[in-house]
C-alpha cells in the first residue's frame, strides 16, 4: 500500500500517464459488460438498480431464459447453428489449408485470394448478397436455418485455414515424408501423422469457429425467415429496444460464458500442444 | 524437390494431384454462396424491374444489363437534402469520428501492452483480447442499459453536479452512435497497431537516444513512422465493417437523423426497393475494394515475413 503511494506521489516515474491510459480502456471495455452481467442476476426486473442476488432470471421465473419458450429457442437455435458451422467450416478449412500449403501450384494464389478476400468484405454485403441469392436462385435452400448455415459455414471457413496454415509453417514436410518412406500411403501418411500434428489447431479453429457463429449477428439475421430460426444476437437485437427484463442479459450472460470458455480451452490446449517449439509459430496467431 | 526424388519410387510421395484435390471442396463452397451470390446482385442491380409488383427481375447475361437504377441511386445522392445524401453524411461523419477516437485511444494502449507492461504483458493481453469474444449485441445491450434514463451514467453525472435532468442518450443523439461505434470497434484497432509496435526493433530506438534525441524526438521521428503500416491497417480493419454498420445506430439512436447508409441498405431489402439497395451494396464495395485490395496486400507480406519465404 505505502508502495502504491509513493508510486501515485511521483509523477515523472516511467509510463505512468500510459498506464492510466491502459487501465482506464480495460475498465471502459469491460466494466459495462460486467455490470450487464451482474444484472442478470438481480432478484427484480430492474436494469439500473442493484436488489440482491438471485437466479430467477436464468431458471424458476416464468420470464427466465429456461422457462420462456421464445428465449429458450433462441439460445438452443444458437448452439444448433454454431454446431453445424463448425462441422461444415473445420473440415472444409483444415483441408483447403493443407492443400495451399502443400500445393504451390497454378491456381492456388487465385483460390487463396479468394478465401481471404470473402473474410474481409463486409458482412453486410455478404448477407444482402446471400439474401438475394436464395430468395432469386436457391428457393430451394430459401431463408432461414440451412442458408444461415450455408453463408456461417463459408464466411467463417478462413479462420481454421489461417490457423492451421500458421501450423503448417512449424511442422514442416519432414515428418510424413519420413512416414511414407516407411512405406505409409499417402492417405495414410495425412491420418497417422499430419493430422495428429495438427490437432491443436483443428482444436482451435474449432472454439474460434464456434466462438464466432455464436455471436454473429449480421450473416444469420439477414438470412433468418422469421421466430424459428432467431440466435441469442438477433433476440438480443429485437428485444433491446423494448424495455427488456433481465432475462435477456441472463440470456447473453450463458453464450458469453459459452464462448470465454471455448476460448479459454483452446488456448490452453494450442498452448501445450505446441509446447517447446519455435516462437514464432506459436505467436503466428494473433487471437490465441 | 521432393517431388521430383520420389517420382521412381512407386507411392513414396504424394501423387501430383493429391493436395490440389483438397482444395476443392473449399472453393466449391466459395464459389457456390460467394462468387454466384455476388453475381446475382449485379443481375439485380443493373436488371429490370416488374412494373406491377415493383420486384426485381435478375438479368444474368451481361449484354442485356442496364445501368438505369443504378445512375439513379448515385444520382441521389448528389441531390442534396434526399435521404440518400443525408445517409451518406451521417456515415461519413460517424466512421471518421469514431476512428479517430479508435486511434486516439488505441494507439497508446498497444503502445503501453507493447513496450510497459512488462511482468503484466499476458494479463493485459488478456484481458484486450476478451472484447474479440463478447458478442456485439452484448456489449451493445450492456450500454443501453447504462444509458437508460434513470442508468448510471446519468446517475454518475447527477452526482458529480454536471446535469440536472437525466439526458436521453437513446433518443437519436448521434454522440451517443459515434461513441458506441468506436466502442464497438477499437479492439480491432488496437491489434494490428500491437502487432508492429512489437515487432520494433529496440536497437533502433537505442541508437536514436544513443544519437541524442530525447523521448519524445524519439517517438514522433522513430517510432510513429516505423508503426505506420500498423495505423493503416487499424484504419482499415475498423472502417470496413463501420461502413456497413446498420445495428448500431438502430439500437443507439433509431431516429431518422442517425440513419446510416447500412440503414438503407437493409430496410430497403425487406420493400419494394430491393434493386436500389443492390446497386447500394455494389457502390459500397466499389468504395471499399481499394482498402480491402490494400489490407489483403499488407497481411499476406506480413506472413512472409513469418514464413521467412
Amino acid at each position: 500500500m505505502r508502495r502504491f503511494f509513493r508510486w501515485l506521489r511521483n509523477p515523472w516515474a516511467k509510463a505512468r500517464f500510459l498506464w492510466a491510459i491502459a487501465i482506464g480502456y480495460m475498465a471502459w471495455t469491460l466494466l459495462p459488460v460486467g455490470i450487464a452481467v451482474l444484472f442478470s442476476f438481480n432478484s427484480t426486473r430492474a436494469l439500473t438498480a442493484w436488489h440482491g442476488f438471485s437466479t430467477r432470471w436464468y431458471v424458476g421465473d416464468v420470464n427466465s431464459v429456461w422457462d420462456d419458450p421464445t428465449l429458450k429457442a433462441a439460445l438452443f437455435q444458437s448452439l444448433k447453428l454454431a454446431t453445424l458451422t463448425v462441422l461444415i467450416a473445420v473440415p472444409l478449412g483444415v483441408a483447403f489449408a493443407l492443400a495451399l500449403d502443400r500445393w504451390r501450384g497454378r491456381g492456388s494464389g487465385t483460390q487463396n485470394f479468394l478465401m481471404l478476400f470473402s473474410f474481409i468484405t463486409p458482412e453486410i454485403a455478404i448477407g444482402v448478397a446471400l439474401f438475394l441469392f436464395v430468395i432469386q436462385v436457391a428457393t430451394g435452400i430459401g431463408l432461414g436455418f440451412t442458408a444461415q448455415v450455408a453463408g456461417l459455414s463459408m464466411y467463417m471457413m478462413a479462420y481454421p485455414v489461417i490457423v492451421v496454415r500458421a501450423r503448417l509453417l512449424s511442422i514442416g514436410k519432414e515428418y510424413e515424408e519420413a512416414a511414407m518412406d516407411l512405406g505409409a500411403s499417402p492417405i495414410g501418411a495425412l491420418r497417422r501423422v499430419l493430422l495428429p500434428l495438427l490437432s491443436p489447431a483443428i482444436f482451435a479453429s474449432v472454439a474460434i469457429v464456434f466462438a464466432a457463429a455464436i455471436d454473429n449477428f449480421v450473416i444469420s439475421s439477414q438470412l433468418s425467415s422469421g421466430a424459428g430460426d432467431q440466435t441469442v444476437p438477433i433476440m438480443i437485437y429485437s428485444a433491446a429496444r423494448r424495455g427488456p427484463l433481465p432475462s435477456l442479459n441472463a440470456l447473453a450472460t450463458l453464450t458469453l460464458s459459452a464462448s470465454m470458455l471455448l476460448i479459454g480451452m483452446a488456448v490452453w490446449i494450442y498452448r501445450r500442444g505446441t509446447r517447446g517449439e519455435r516462437k514464432a509459430a506459436r505467436t503466428a496467431i494473433p487471437l490465441v | 524437390m521432393p517431388e521430383g526424388a520420389g517420382s521412381g519410387t512407386r507411392g513414396a510421395w504424394f501423387p501430383r494431384w493429391f493436395w490440389p484435390s483438397f482444395a476443392t471442396p473449399a472453393t466449391l463452397w466459395l464459389v457456390v454462396f460467394f462468387v454466384v451470390p455476388f453475381y446475382v446482385i449485379l443481375a439485380i442491380a443493373f436488371g429490370q424491374l416488374d412494373q406491377i409488383f415493383l420486384t426485381p427481375i435478375p438479368v444474368y447475361n451481361p449484354l442485356h444489363w442496364n445501368a438505369n437504377a443504378f445512375v439513379d441511386v448515385v444520382q441521389q445522392f448528389t441531390t442534396s437534402g434526399s435521404v440518400y445524401q443525408s445517409a451518406l453524411w451521417h456515415t461519413l461523419v460517424f466512421v471518421g469520428i469514431a476512428t479517430a477516437i479508435c486511434l486516439l485511444i488505441g494507439y497508446p494502449v498497444a503502445y503501453f501492452i507493447a513496450r510497459h507492461a512488462g511482468r503484466h504483458k499476458t494479463l493485459f493481453l488478456v484481458l484486450f483480447i476478451a472484447p474479440f469474444w463478447i458478442s456485439y449485441m452484448m456489449r451493445m445491450l450492456a450500454w443501453m442499459n447504462l444509458l437508460q434514463p434513470n442508468g448510471y451514467v446519468n446517475r454518475g453525472l447527477e452526482a458529480l453536479g454536471l446535469i440536472d435532468q437525466p439526458i436521453q442518450w437513446l433518443n437519436g443523439k448521434p454522440i451517443t452512435v459515434i461513441l458506441g461505434l468506436a466502442y464497438g470497434y477499437v479492439p480491432y484497432m488496437i491489434l494490428p497497431l500491437y502487432g508492429t509496435l512489437d515487432r520494433i526493433n529496440t536497437a533502433t530506438l537505442e541508437a536514436s537516444r544513443d544519437l541524442g534525441a530525447g523521448q519524445i524526438h524519439t517517438f514522433f521521428r522513430v517510432t510513429l513512422p516505423l508503426s505506420r503500416q500498423g495505423i493503416l491497417a487499424g484504419i482499415v480493419i475498423v472502417t470496413l465493417p463501420m461502413f456497413g454498420d446498420y445495428y448500431t445506430t438502430n439500437l443507439l439512436a433509431s431516429t431518422r437523423n442517425t440513419a446510416m447508409v447500412g440503414t438503407l441498405i437493409v430496410s430497403s431489402m425487406g420493400s419494394s426497393l430491393v434493386q436500389q439497395g443492390a446497386s447500394l451494396v455494389l457502390l459500397l464495395l466499389l468504395v471499399l475494394l481499394l482498402p480491402m485490395l490494400y489490407y489483403l496486400r499488407e497481411t499476406s507480406r506480413a506472413s512472409e515475413l513469418v514464413s521467412g519465404a
